[in-house]
């Protein structure tokens, strides 16, 4: 029988921690709604996810309630917004209409996030995806909770040039359109390569084409979890540095497996996946880079961190795969800049390049986000940052993603409050040497080879 | 569908999850908490509460951490009265009258963690 110094640890973990499951993610597909009229496509797609998803916010509470687990995000994810309009939309503003109708079911079912404003354009852009993406600017300016991505590249694919570029005129456009609040609608856009179809977290969640017609999805966090447990073992080797990652990430993830099957069963739809991963919020002692200081490091970004990072994530997924009949989405160590107050305090103090985290996310998940740059960076220099990531996860066959923000009117040295979950930034250096001959060359880099490995 | 995915029938179990029919009936077992500072009849007035929505309890155990009551009650609500989310609830008001923090959580949440 459970004694009183585990259930004491469960519930430090929760009350003094931060323990929480991130998100439930209801995955929704819309393929059925596809119609050719623009009129009765919106009122399908909004019927759908209405009937989809009305109980979700109120049974997340109610799991909530019952265990005693913060969850604290319920949020829906449709299939790419491209392909269900494909047949409808005309012009990018029809496009926008689809947005709104995804931000008005939001708010009637009580979610914060609706992810799948997307397009999967990794090797060529049809013309009702191109519309899509040039549609984005206006989307997340006129919706307050739509999510929007684009999938560039990916390992069996290469990577679409074309739709690089374009990402970069897009990202501008978006912060220009949102400049009243500070460039936020970039926080809602992610470029991905490999990206996956049943990651929970946003803004990068959609609901691929080859997922059921609806699945419940969980994100698990818990970085101060483990902040706490290495606390225990300082000065100690490797091999116990790992194995209590390990143990503790079995553990958070077990918390994750338990809200996702109660969440199915009650829902009636089917479990998908637990994504592993170590989900930072701008909490104090909920910092990923703070594990990584706890680990040895004086800041995130010295000597050392790549390895600390990648040590992290290994055992992470590790620990957490055996916790869970079904693993999916991105699992693995998130690295957001103005989300977590341990890189915000590397970067304010001079430890954190962009450079340097782009290293980083060689070796973990996904990639450059939420990353404040100065407004004034060029489109072509965006663009250059995005094909350097995405051929990282093109070479390394792993999910990689960048989410910039060119703030604009705001230079190096300001700092930029987003809010909420989302957090602060300090404005980080970019570098300015030019780009454009390389990018403005159009076409798509070919797949890499799958053999010869150094 | 999802009789596929629950292949693991000690889960269906502990967990009353049987093919996605569930009532709150079939949760048995909860695992109550107390800790706040020590003073008299602390244990009295929770399991007064218990005894009058018919809730058994299993096991008390108890520490004294630095003059901070720690009590866990592992408790059965096979009979209980009315629902599980109430008595979450009128456990924490009935905690805030006494001056200590009590937490009322279904048992699997421990289990899935420090079990394997």
């Amino acid at each position: 029988m459970i004694n009183i110094y585990e259930v004491a640890e469960t519930n430090e973990m929760i009350e003094k921690e931060n323990l929480d499951v991130r998100t439930i993610t209801m995955g929704i597909s819309l393929l059925d709604c596809i119609d050719s009229d623009l009129k009765m496509l919106n009122e399908k797609i909004y019927q759908k996810i209405y009937e989809s998803a009305r109980d979700l916010v109120k049974t997340g509470e109610q799991i909530s309630r019952e265990y005693g687990i913060p969850i604290v995000n319920k949020r829906i994810s449709v299939t790419p917004i491209a392909l269900v309009g494909a047949a409808a939309c005309r012009t990018p503003q029809d496009f926008v209409g689809l947005a709104n109708t995804l931000d008005k079911v939001a708010h009637e079912v009580g979610v914060n996030f609706i992810g799948g404003y997307s397009a999967l354009v990794s090797k060529g852009m049809t013309p009702a995806e191109e519309m899509l993406i040039r549609s984005i600017p206006q989307a997340l300016a006129a919706t307050e909770r739509v999510c929007s991505s684009v999938n560039v590249g990916s390992t069996r694919t290469g990577i679409n040039m074309d739709a690089v570029k374009l990402m970069g005129e897009v990202i501008r456009e978006t912060a220009e359109a949102t400049r009243q609040q500070d460039s936020l609608g970039c926080a809602k856009l992610v470029v991905f390569c490999n990206a996956p179809d049943d990651n929970p977290f946003m803004a990068g969640a959609f609901h691929g084409v080859t997922e059921a017609d609806r699945i419940i999805n969980v994100g698990v966090s818990g970085p101060g979890v483990v902040k706490t447990a290495l606390e225990k073992v300082r000065g100690e080797n490797f091999e116990v540095l790992c194995e209590t990652i390990k143990k503790t990430a079995f553990k958070v993830t077990r918390v994750g497996q338990l809200v996702a099957r109660e969440a199915s069963a009650r829902l009636g739809v089917p479990f998908g996946i637990v994504d592993l991963s170590l989900a930072p919020t701008p909490a104090i002692g909920d910092s990923v880079a703070d594990i990584l200081c706890e680990m040895g490091l004086e800041y995130a970004g010295a000597p050392g961190t790549t390895a600390a990072l990648a040590l992290l994530n290994d055992q992470v997924k590790k620990g957490g795969v055996m916790a869970s009949s079904y693993v999916g989405g991105l699992s693995g160590a998130f690295i957001p800049v103005s989300e977590d107050q341990g890189m915000i305090d590397a970067v304010t103090a001079g430890a954190l390049t962009l450079e340097k985290l782009e290293a980083m996310t060689c070796v973990c998940s996904v990639g450059l986000d939420m990353i404040a740059i100065p407004g004034d960076t060029r489109a072509a220099t965006i663009s250059g940052i995005i094909a350097d990531e995405m051929a990282i996860g093109m070479v390394n066959q792993k999910t990689t993603a960048v989410r910039i923000i060119p703030v604009i009117g705001k230079g190096v040295g300001e700092k930029v409050e987003f809010g909420g979950l989302l957090g602060y930034a300090p404005i980080m250096p970019v570098n300015a040497f030019q780009c454009d001959d390389f990018v403005n060359r159009g076409g798509r880099i070919p797949a890499p080879i799958h053999s010869f490995k150094n | 569908m999802e009789g596929k995915q629950l292949p693991n029938t000690d889960w269906c179990d502990t967990t009353g999850i049987a093919g996605g029919m569930r009532k709150e009936v079939n949760m048995k077992k909860a695992i109550i908490t107390v800790v706040g500072k020590d003073t008299v009849g602390i244990i009295a007035r929770v399991c007064m509460y218990l005894a009058e929505n018919k809730v058994n309890i299993l096991d008390i155990s108890q520490t004294i951490v630095q003059e901070y009551f720690n009590m866990m009650m592992i408790v059965d609500m096979s009979n209980m009265l009315g629902q599980y989310g109430d008595m979450v609830d009128e456990l924490e008001k009935l905690g805030q009258e006494i001056g200590v923090a009590v937490k009322c959580q279904k048992e699997e949440i421990f289990d899935q963690m420090h079990r394997i």
